[in-house]
């Protein structure tokens, strides 16, 4: 018992102490970090609302041509619109007006990047939330229905983006991009599959 | 006790800890295991403020005023409101109809709301006017910008929650503003929202942020404000170190004890704001849209936007800027800007004065010219963003940040004028 040295304040080792402390600090940091990650993760899509973002499914018999419908997909609503050839007329000869009229920067599959931006030239499927911040823009179909060029298309309420009938953005729009187009698919050539297309379920 | 105060002499202490006999009974015992008498004597009847404050220092105290009545009544919120995408709105209409005196209690929450940001834009703008972020008060400044962010988030959470429409569209597009982040954008919002949309999960969240993280949160940077706070001193209309100068007791001469004199003068102007607030709560709640916006009447519809998205009026400044720039990404980068610009306000100030008495035609056209922006830029956050609203914007946006801008050259270039040994005070 009495050979247990009694070490003076002066006598402690310094850099043992300080080393230990460190390495005491680093580990609890890495034990906070993981820690954290549950507690991050909670805050992910649960599984029910993964489970609710299940494709959607649309009769495309039921729309007139001329007309738009809006289902729900993953909580967004779906613009699916029936353009006459007329309307798909009107889709050209504007593109100086537009900020990217071969949609390089926009957030679209690959076969819609392309002058009408869809699958076949009757059907326009985009998400219906502005891509500025997510308001829904309005349909403005009418040859000059905001102003006497306006070839028709989609106007946004809040801060005034304007969109083609292809969905592609209007120069002097706070939007920067196209509105999207989700991954779709015809499961038949009256049935639009909302979500799911070649590559699988998005 | 000879306490002249129409003179302006500082009293002396009623409760010099050194002269003060020793206590006995309960409050030696109390005092033995809780530093109640040592508090006192350091923060209230020890703390000296300058004795020239004017009518721009109520503003700190209505605060905290109106932080105590957040907390309270947000209490008596909770007691009532059920949180969930499908019972939100209907418990708020049963708060206004149904529960005794439900109606009371959430106009006070509401009209609170905006009471707050009344009052801490007039405390920021007291800083801005008499150099109160200017050093040894950075750290200070710093601090009360935190309290103003966390109110922020506060107030924005706070509004969704009644799950009304104009609720679920400014949580659209505040939340969307996270996705213009380059790469990280839209995983970020998806982790925010938990799900595809605005949904039950992200109020939920709201909620649970709005009743207990922040208002922790809140307290917490409060504390920290009033303590950086009690530590360097109040600054003073004259921007004058009362510290300097002092007597031959060590004491300040320019400075008074905060109690009794100053709580009684932040009684009296709380007085005076309890009326104002009353007249609101009680004859116009919803203050024409502005405090309470119709839209709001309606339950959060998310296949349908309201004609006409504005914030409430505390950010339409940044909502203007939002919308004056042409491309969503670097609009939100400008919003972020025009908020932080205020921390950096302690560094951009060259000024050898601090005080706007003393400081020159520039510094002074400066903060005008700051000011009307300002409040042109709120006024233009509310109108729809088209046509000549759209140009003025930009123009206001441009005087905002050139303010901040130009501000470390119009500070060292400005002709300012002498500032005098001590504070100017005339009894009355």
């Amino acid at each position: 018992m009495a050979d247990h040295a009694v070490v003076a304040d002066d006598e402690v080792d310094l850099s043992r102490r300080k080393f230990l402390t460190r390495a005491t600090i680093a580990t609890g940091a890495v034990g906070a970090a993981f820690a954290a990650v549950p507690f991050i993760e909670s805050w992910s899509p649960s599984e029910r609302a993964r489970a609710q973002g299940v494709p959607t499914e649309v009769d495309l018999t039921k729309i007139e041509p001329g007309q738009m419908v809006t289902p729900v997909w993953r909580r967004s609503p779906i613009y699916v619109v029936r353009r006459t050839p007329e309307m798909v007329a009107r889709i050209a000869g504007h593109d100086a007006e537009l900020k990217d009229p071969g949609s390089h920067s926009s957030d679209q599959p690959e076969y819609a990047q392309n002058t009408l931006r869809s699958r076949t030239e009757e059907f326009l499927v985009l998400v219906g939330t502005c891509t500025h911040l997510g308001c829904l823009p309005k349909q403005r179909f009418a040859q000059g229905e905001l102003y006497p060029s306006w070839p028709g298309g989609f106007f946004c309420p809040c801060h005034g983006s304007r969109f083609d009938l292809a969905g592609r953005v209007f120069n002097g729009s706070p939007a920067s991009i196209n509105l999207r187009v989700p991954p779709y698919s015809y499961p038949n050539p009256s049935t639009l599959l909302v979500g799911v297309d070649e590559k699988g379920a998005a | 006790m000879a306490v002249k105060t129409a003179t302006g002499a500082p009293a002396p202490l009623p409760a010099d800890a050194a002269a003060a006999p020793a206590k006995k009974g309960f409050w030696a015992w109390l005092n033995k295991r809780l530093p109640v008498d040592e508090f006192i004597t350091t923060q209230m009847t020890g703390y000296l403020a300058p004795k020239n404050f004017n009518i721009w220092y109520f503003f700190g105290s209505l605060a905290l005023a109106v932080l105590v009545l957040q907390l309270l009544s947000g209490i008596y919120l909770t007691m009532f409101y059920k949180v969930g995408e499908t019972t939100s709105f209907d418990s708020v209409e049963y708060i206004m109809r149904e529960v005794s005196y439900g109606w009371l209690i959430r106009y006070l929450h509401s009209t609170g709301a905006s009471a707050f940001f009344i009052v801490v834009y007039l405390h920021m703008y007291r800083a801005l006017l008499y150099g109160s972020y200017r050093p040894p008060r950075e750290l200070l400044w710093l601090i009360g910008m935190l309290v103003y962010l966390a109110l922020m988030a506060e107030a924005f959470m706070g509004y969704v929650l009644p799950w009304g429409n104009m609720s679920f569209w400014g949580a659209q597009v505040i939340v969307n503003l996270f996705g213009t982040i380059p790469g990280i954008g839209p995983g970020l919002v998806e982790w925010i929202r938990g799900d595809y949309g605005i949904a039950d999960a992200t109020l939920n969240r709201f909620y649970a942020l709005h009743v207990a993280l922040i208002p922790l949160g809140l307290l917490l940077l409060v504390v920290l404000h009033l303590t950086a706070l009690h530590q360097v001193g109040s600054n003073n209309p004259d921007g004058v170190e009362i510290k300097e100068k002092v007597g031959p007791d060590g004491k300040p001469l320019d400075g008074i004890p905060f109690h009794p004199y100053y709580t009684v003068k932040d009684v009296f102007g709380l007085g005076v704001f309890a009326v104002l607030f009353a007249l609101v709560v009680f004859f116009v709640p919803t203050l024409g849209g502005l405090f309470l916006e119709s839209p709001n009447f309606e339950p959060a519809n998310p296949l349908s936007t309201p004609e006409h998205i504005a914030p409430v009026w505390y950010f339409t400044p940044y909502y203007a800027m939002l919308r004056a720039v042409p491309d969503q990404r670097l609009g939100a980068l400008l919003m972020l800007f025009a908020v932080s610009a205020f921390l950096f306000l302690p560094w951009l100030d060259g000024s050898p004065v601090k005080s706007i008495r003393y400081k020159g035609w520039m510094s002074r056209t400066a903060l005008a010219v700051f000011t009307v922006s300002f409040v042109a830029l709120g006024y233009l956050g509310l109108q729809p963003a088209e046509g000549l609203y759209v140009v003025l914007a930009r123009i206001f946006t441009i005087f905002y940040f050139l303010f901040f801008l130009l501000m470390p050259f119009y500070t060292r270039l400005d002709p300012v004028k002498p500032v005098p040994e001590r504070v100017t005070y005339h009894a009355h």
